[in-house]
């Protein structure tokens, strides 16, 4: 039996009258790759700003790796990467600086720091931009970046709010590279997205329609349950039936 | 301790980074300091008069030039009526009428008395009262000189007079510059501290890199700390500028000790700072929080006795600018920098401004969430 790093039960976020995300329960094990899917506005980003202590839950339960979601937030932070939709590293600053100031916040020691940084680098082939301001590069190298900046400190979970939007299809793939990476090393990926070839490279996916899972299964099995040949499909006849979009 | 190192190098970067605001920090209180007490001056001079002479004696010319040479009055009209006169005013040319009446010198000599006739414009109440006063001074001084004149001073009954001879402390010339310049570099001081704080955080929530911070396990006051000790930096550096173009150009050395002088302003800048943390901890936007320093500065401006005595407000006012700091900081300036005080005398300003350090801080700490 795998360790099971995200547990919900029941979550629900309320914004007055509004009901965000309604009764979400799922389990994600560690290692997995778990796609987050939903049309605009189904709740995705509220339900991951839950899980990322970001947003205190209405009502239900959660814990993230072993973390009560209402009572440990800050040791949930401890063990989770963040990556939100909008861009938000800093611009004014360098790609070095960058890493060095969240590796350090995260309270990575100097040969840490240093040995990460150098390590990212490379592997993102930036060796020689280290010290151009992150403003200047093009969106894809971006969110590269923001991806490796983070999971500089090694956390057991990393969230990714719709890394790839905007992005060209060479880069897409570049950057899930780096997320199976990141899963070889033991990282549980939890992703939202939009595109529907890359919901086929994770382990199991749940879609979400007007704030309510409405699916969640591998990609194989929804193909099969719901009787169609692409992942498309299969998005299309749940999120036909909602009632709200943005 | 190591988080906020970080944090410090961070925003020190960014800071010197933006050269055009750096540029500014430092152009602006310099360019403010040089123009504005030069403008804001209490003295009233350029009195548009307008002359209506019905006597045209040589008393009444001599009770003219009298008053044209004094400086302050600009010789708007000499006219025939006081129809004609009165239309001066009313077109805003001139801001005082001054009658004199036939017979004026006749009178004078025979009677031994004589009345003249003022009318004030009184729009701009400044201007008309301290007019009206000069030209009442200017007069008792031409009847003293007339009695002198026309009456030896041996016939003269001893009236019984009380004459005035007054010296001023701590700012021998009435300067009118010398009280502005420590006023207005605590503006400046509180302007700059201010804006700048308040806008960094709404700033990195505009930006949204306030989400990469919340969802890291930063404390929420060494994120707090971690701005606050740059703005604090700064501002010190824009006092310390101040001063010196205030010595440069004003010749204004501070009289007390420059070690209560800056004593004062690093707790005055963590109220301040705090200030200003808060208000962008309750604003989304850029915008909101420019409006919402820009109400306040307009308080902590005109009610923290820079332009108007405190004293001399009604007993709310007083009140609000109890609780406005930069009235601490206009008066403590003045203090040190023209009367020389010591430290006891401005402990009472130091722990009301310790004091508001201590709760706008911590509010700002409490109010700032990283969980919503």
């Amino acid at each position: 039996m795998q360790e099971i790093v995200i547990k919900t039960n029941k979550l629900t976020k309320r914004f007055g009258d509004f009901i965000a995300a309604d009764q979400i329960t799922f389990d994600v094990s560690k290692g997995e790759i778990f796609g987050f899917l939903g049309a605009n506005g189904a709740g995705k980003t509220t339900a991951m700003r839950m899980l990322c202590g970001l947003s205190l839950p209405s009502s239900g339960e959660a814990t993230i790796a072993g973390f009560d979601i209402y009572k440990q937030t800050e040791e949930i932070k401890k063990n989770i990467g963040y990556m939100s939709q909008k861009f938000s590293l800093y611009e004014d600053l360098t790609i070095l600086e960058n890493i060095r100031f969240f590796g350090g916040i995260y309270g990575l020691s100097n040969a840490q720091l240093k040995y990460k940084s150098e390590e990212l680098l490379t592997e993102l082939g930036l060796e020689k931009e280290a010290k151009k301001l992150v403003g200047s590069l093009p969106l894809g190298w971006k969110q590269k970046l923001s991806f490796s900046v983070a999971i500089i400190h090694e956390p057991k979970i990393v969230f990714l709010d719709e890394p790839t939007g905007g992005v060209d299809p060479l880069t897409r793939r570049q950057f899930w590279d780096l997320i199976y990476k990141a899963s070889d090393k033991g990282i549980t990926i939890f992703v939202t997205t939009h595109y529907m070839d890359e919901a086929e490279y994770c382990n199991r996916i749940s879609i979400m329609v007007d704030g309510k899972i409405e699916a969640l299964d591998s990609p194989a099995n929804l193909k099969k349950i719901f009787q169609s040949e692409s992942m498309d499909d299969v998005f299309y006849q749940l999120a036909r039936g909602a009632k709200r979009s943005d | 301790m190591r988080i906020i190192g970080f944090l410090l190098r961070k925003e020190f970067s960014q800071i010197f980074r933006n050269k055009s605001i750096l540029a500014l920090i430092i152009v602006m209180p310099v360019m403010q300091l040089i123009i504005l007490p030069l403008a804001a001056d209490y003295e009233v001079k350029n009195i548009n008069l307008a002359v209506i002479d019905n006597d045209h004696s040589t008393y009444s010319q001599r009770l003219i030039s009298k008053i044209t040479a004094s400086g302050y009055f600009k010789l708007a009209g000499y006219n025939a009526s006081f129809k004609d006169a009165f239309a001066l005013i009313e077109s805003d040319k001139a801001d005082l009428i001054l009658e004199i009446p036939q017979h004026f010198e006749k009178n004078l000599i025979r009677e031994n008395k004589q009345q003249v006739f003022i009318a004030v414009n009184a729009i701009n109440g400044t201007k008309a009262n301290l007019g009206g006063a000069y030209l009442a001074g200017i007069l008792r001084n031409y009847n003293a000189d007339l009695r002198l004149q026309l009456i030896s001073p041996s016939k003269v009954d001893p009236l019984p007079v009380i004459e005035i001879t007054s010296s001023n402390w701590f700012n021998a010339y009435m300067n009118y510059r010398v009280f502005m310049v420590p006023g207005i570099l605590a503006i400046l001081v509180t302007m700059i501290g201010g804006f700048l704080s308040a806008l960094n955080i709404v700033k990195e929530k505009e930006v949204g890199t306030i989400e990469q911070i919340n969802v890291t396990p930063i404390k929420k006051h060494h994120f707090i700390l971690g701005k606050l000790i740059p703005f604090w930096v700064l501002g010190n550096v824009v006092f310390t500028v101040g001063l010196l173009v205030s010595w440069l150009i004003y010749g204004i050395i501070p009289v007390g000790n420059l070690l209560v002088l800056y004593g004062f302003i690093w707790v005055y800048l963590l109220a301040i700072l705090g200030f200003g943390l808060l208000i962008s901890t309750y604003c989304e936007t850029q915008q909101q929080a420019m409006f919402i320093m820009f109400f306040f500065m307009m308080i902590f401006i005109l009610m923290g006795g820079l332009f108007t005595s405190i004293d001399a407000m009604p007993p709310w006012a007083q009140l609000i600018a109890k609780f406005n700091p930069a009235t601490y900081l206009i008066e403590v300036m003045r203090m040190v920098i023209l009367k020389g005080s010591h430290l006891r005398d401005v402990l009472p300003h130091l722990g009301k401004v310790f004091l508001f350090a201590i709760v706008l801080n911590t509010w700002a700490v409490i109010n700032y969430k990283k969980t919503t």
